[in-house]
């Protein structure tokens, strides 16, 4: 059985109903993203499974236990705030402890487990010194030792990283991931950055409107994206939209919404004079100076981006503008200008039926 | 296994109805409000149509009263005029205070904040000690040669109202001063830019901007004044009362509790009644609180 | 901006205005120590017997107590009273909130007298409704004057911590409760840690209107039991002599001193402060 098991969760605010029917199932051990943009919900998810709200219906079971009537206080659950919201007046050493104090845990006994956690979180030094006097870094150090020094069943961090500038919080990242796994706690991460969702979950569930659209690996709502909101939230992608006119070897003709025309192969299968969304990720697509077996379609090259690892090229063709991506494998950098007549297309499995 | 269950719904049961219940903290101030606050005013209320006899009668006696019509027109002169003067000397002061240095800025804030901590007895007798007719300004003046009999500086209107001003200033020069800080000045810069005079600068744009500190200074200053009972007893004239110390008068000397009562509620509506007016135009509460808190 | 125009004229009128303010204060203070019968200034010589005849004065030591004990009392009371009011009414969603609000204010728009007057009734008669009376015979009573005290207590100390609640950051509560706090320990621990400059200013401040507090406490006291400011008054509107000086300067002295604390309770922490 899972570890924590929402189901049917529904929760408004005034007329407003902010989650609709939201169900998750996290196993023990995982780390679990609820990524979205923001007013989908996610940070209200985790503030019903913090117990600081109640649902309105639904529930809420952790390890069998049904939390629903359960005060915040004795759901022991360890959250790290977006803010990291550390008591300004105590000591770093009285915050780690404040859990296991409240646990009626001797003062030894609590200062003693609390050092071991900033050691943990390499705060060694730090325990006499007052939130107010350590960087942003560390105080996210310090509210994370603080929640799991209490051994809590759920680990919940509401955007505890996006305070941080960028190299930080990549350091933190793997930090935080090595911690989770060393200490084995099972973990939801609210997010609105995807990067940061997909390297760091086990699995990451994708938010919008109050409810989750798809739940599933990194990897797998990244390259099987179940409709067009997780597809165009989650990376970039091109997206062709109109009829099936023709089909012949597993290569279909679509008639576009602005009358042209397109050729392009899929995976599976598609009825020929129906409607459907097609999409193609940039990096998944060639370019190429002359037609290959891939790159089928003429276009002229309009923007070219270079970006270190990648070039990022924007080709016109067939009245749309269309992201390609591609690797820089040599060392001469872009290998075509703006301008340029240029061959592109796709792989019939790198289409997206969406 | 069943007694733990029933203990667990026990005390879910209770954590339900704590968490339902925010309003427990709240309970001691409601009963102090309703039953040592709301209760008295509406006994007194009660008592102003009931005693001695139902009806209208002390109302009716109070409008047909010229004395008693004289010490409203009094309260309420007297709490414009003094309002009025706080205003522009306040004004000027706060304006000293925005447009100084920090130190003489801090300085002056200091001078007016500190009399407020200092009990009302002791300032209204500091002042009945100077303006008496033995008091130092009138001996200086006889000294020197200026007048021969003490001029009528306390025993009046004019002593109430040095009186209030010296009182109420504090709360006048407070909300200008907080308006005064927040006036943006490339606003002031902008328009000398355009070319006007530092005059027209001043009355275009920087006395429209500060006008609200002004005005909320106003209500708090002329309803304050309406109440002041210690003040005029001490300073004013027995003939010029205020309405505070017309119901003292009847309710502590005549015993004459109905109408005592009546002459309340009258105070009552006047103050409750101006600041009714005034909320249509600010919010009262968001007034106060910024007064009291830059205390 | 138009100081080239109005010159230095504001900033001379205020200063202008501080001597109006302050001098008389001053000067009361200094016509305490004269040696003469009569108020006058500059004073004559030098002398404490005004002082002393204060302090000996029968007057005075009956009633030190009954204001001490009213003030501290009330002051008490009224804070304990406002914060928690002010704690429900932030923290909690609560309907009505802002009619509530405006009611803990509202003792101090009221007139004094209109208060007083209904307190002396309620206070003579008791709280009655129909056939049914509880209390009264509180006028002229230590406790009688605490309740009266209380309720005038209450708008600054309501005020002062609602904003001081108002910048305590609401995930700090909730991290508290997060970590195994109840919502009691939460409080006692988290937040009135956090609001104590509020509080302690409140407190002051209540003690201040109940110390100096004369209106009502002249309506609610009797020949027996009354206040310090209410023997003040009543000496003040009959006789001026040296005696007033002296008892003034005392109190200034109190009011200096309450003022001085008011300032150290607003100060924040060291460890507070950011880096």
């Amino acid at each position: 059985m899972s570890l924590l098991s929402i189901h049917d969760l529904c929760f408004r605010y005034g007329e407003k109903s902010v989650l609709k029917n939201f169900s998750l199932e996290v196993e023990e051990g995982e780390f679990v993203s609820l990524l979205g943009p923001s007013g989908c919900g996610k940070t209200t998810a985790l503030m019903l499974i913090a117990g600081f709200e109640y649902p309105e219906s639904g529930s809420i079971v952790v390890g069998g236990e049904n939390l629903n009537d359960v005060p915040a206080y004795r759901r022991n659950m360890g959250m790290v705030f977006q803010n990291y919201a550390l008591f300004p007046h105590m000591s770093i050493l009285d915050n780690v402890a404040y859990g296991l104090r409240q646990r009626k845990i001797s003062k030894p006994a609590a200062y003693k487990a609390a050092e071991e956690v900033l050691s943990l979180v390499q705060l060694q030094g730090m325990a006499h010194r007052f939130p107010g006097q350590i960087s942003g870094g560390q105080q996210q150090r310090v509210a994370l030792a603080r929640a799991i020094v209490i051994k809590p069943r759920l680990l919940l961090l509401d955007e505890s990283l996006s305070a941080l500038d960028r190299k930080l919080r990549v350091e933190m990242e793997v930090e935080l991931r090595k911690i989770q796994r060393e200490v084995g706690i099972t973990t939801i991460f609210v997010t609105h950055d995807q990067e940061e969702a997909l390297t760091m979950s086990d699995r990451v569930a994708l938010m919008r409107d109050g409810s989750i659209e798809q739940y599933d690996q990194p990897s797998v709502i990244y390259e099987q994206p179940k409709n067009l909101f997780v597809a165009g939230f989650l990376g970039k992608a091109n997206f062709l939209k109109g009829d099936i006119e023709a089909a012949q070897d597993g290569h279909y003709s679509m008639r576009l919404e602005d009358g042209n025309r397109v050729q392009f192969g899929v995976p599976r299968p598609l009825e020929v004079g129906s409607s459907y969304t097609i999409g193609v990720r940039p990096e998944k697509m060639e370019i190429s100076a002359t037609p290959t077996e891939n790159a089928t379609m003429p276009g002229t090259v309009s923007l070219v981006t270079y970006a270190g690892g990648v070039t990022q090229y924007e080709i016109q063709a067939l009245g749309k503008e269309w992201m390609v991506q591609s690797q820089n494998a040599t060392v001469h950098g872009a290998i075509f200008d703006a301008g340029q007549q240029v061959w592109f297309g796709w792989k019939p499995d790198n289409s997206l039926i969406l | 296994m069943q007694s733990v269950e029933t203990h667990a719904g026990f005390s879910r049961t209770i954590g339900r109805a704590l968490r339902s219940s925010p309003l427990l903290p709240l309970l001691p101030g409601i009963l102090a409000i309703v039953f040592l606050f709301l209760w008295p005013l509406g006994q007194m209320i009660y008592f102003s149509f009931t005693d001695p006899t139902v009806g209208l009668e002390n109302y009716r006696r109070f409008f047909q009263t010229p004395a008693e019509i004289r010490s409203l027109g009094t309260t309420m002169w007297v709490s414009f005029l003094a309002t009025l003067l706080c205003a522009v000397i306040g004004y000027i002061y706060a304006y000293s205070m925005a447009n100084s240095s920090k130190a003489v800025s801090r300085l002056l804030m200091g001078a007016v904040v500190l009399p407020m901590g200092v009990n009302l007895l002791v300032r209204t007798f500091s002042l009945q000690a100077i303006l008496r007719d033995t008091g130092l300004i009138n001996e200086l003046l006889k000294s020197i040669g200026l007048i021969q009999s003490p001029l009528p500086l306390i025993r009046n209107t004019f002593a109430v109202s040095v009186g209030i001003i010296s009182m109420e200033l504090p709360f006048m020069v407070l909300p200008i001063y907080n308006t005064m800080v927040q006036i943006n000045r490339k606003l002031l810069l902008a328009g000398e830019g355009l070319g006007a005079t530092p005059a027209r600068v001043f009355l275009d744009i920087y006395l429209p901007l500060s006008l609200p500190g002004v005005f909320a200074g106003s209500l708090i200053v002329f309803v304050s004044s309406l109440a002041y009972y210690v003040v005029p007893q001490l300073l004013g004239s027995g003939s010029e009362m205020f309405l505070s110390q017309d119901v003292s008068n009847w309710i502590q000397l005549q015993a004459e509790f109905g109408y005592g009562a009546t002459v309340g509620v009258i105070l009552l509506i006047l103050t409750l009644g101006t600041l009714l007016i005034a909320s249509l135009f600010m919010n009262i509460d968001k007034t106060l609180s910024e007064t009291t808190g830059a205390k | 901006m138009d100081r080239r125009r109005l010159g230095c004229f504001p900033l001379a009128f205020s200063f202008l205005v501080i001597v109006v303010l302050l001098a008389p204060i001053l000067i009361s203070v200094a016509m305490s120590f004269t040696s003469a019968d009569t108020l006058t200034f500059p004073p004559v010589g030098f002398s404490l017997q005004w002082y002393q005849a204060v302090i000996h004065g029968p007057k005075w030591q009956d009633r030190l107590p009954v204001s001490l004990t009213v003030a501290v009392a009330s002051s008490l009371l009224a804070t304990s009273i406002a914060t928690l009011a002010a704690f429900a009414l932030v923290r909690g969603k609560i309907r009505g909130g802002n009619l509530i609000s405006t009611l803990f204010i509202a003792p101090m728009i009221v007139p004094a007298v209109v208060l007083a007057t209904g307190m002396y009734f309620v206070w003579t008669k008791g709280w009655s409704l129909g056939p049914i009376t509880v209390g009264g015979r509180l006028v002229g009573t230590i406790p009688g004057l605490i309740l009266a005290d209380t309720v005038i207590g209450i708008p600054l100390p309501f005020i002062l911590v609602r904003a001081s609640l108002g910048s305590v950051d609401l995930s700090l509560e909730q991290a508290a409760r997060n970590l195994g706090a109840s919502p009691f320990t939460t409080f006692t621990t988290i937040t009135l840690p956090l609001i104590m400059p509020g509080v302690l200013s409140g407190l002051i401040f209540a003690f201040m209107s109940s110390w100096d507090e004369v209106v009502i406490a002249s309506f609610l006291s009797s020949p027996r039991v009354s206040t310090v400011p209410v023997a003040i008054f009543q000496q003040l509107r009959e006789t001026l002599d040296p005696s007033a000086a002296a008892i003034s300067s005392m109190l200034l002295l109190v009011s200096v001193t309450l003022v001085g604390l008011l300032s150290l309770a607003r100060r924040k922490p060291a460890q507070l402060k950011e880096e």
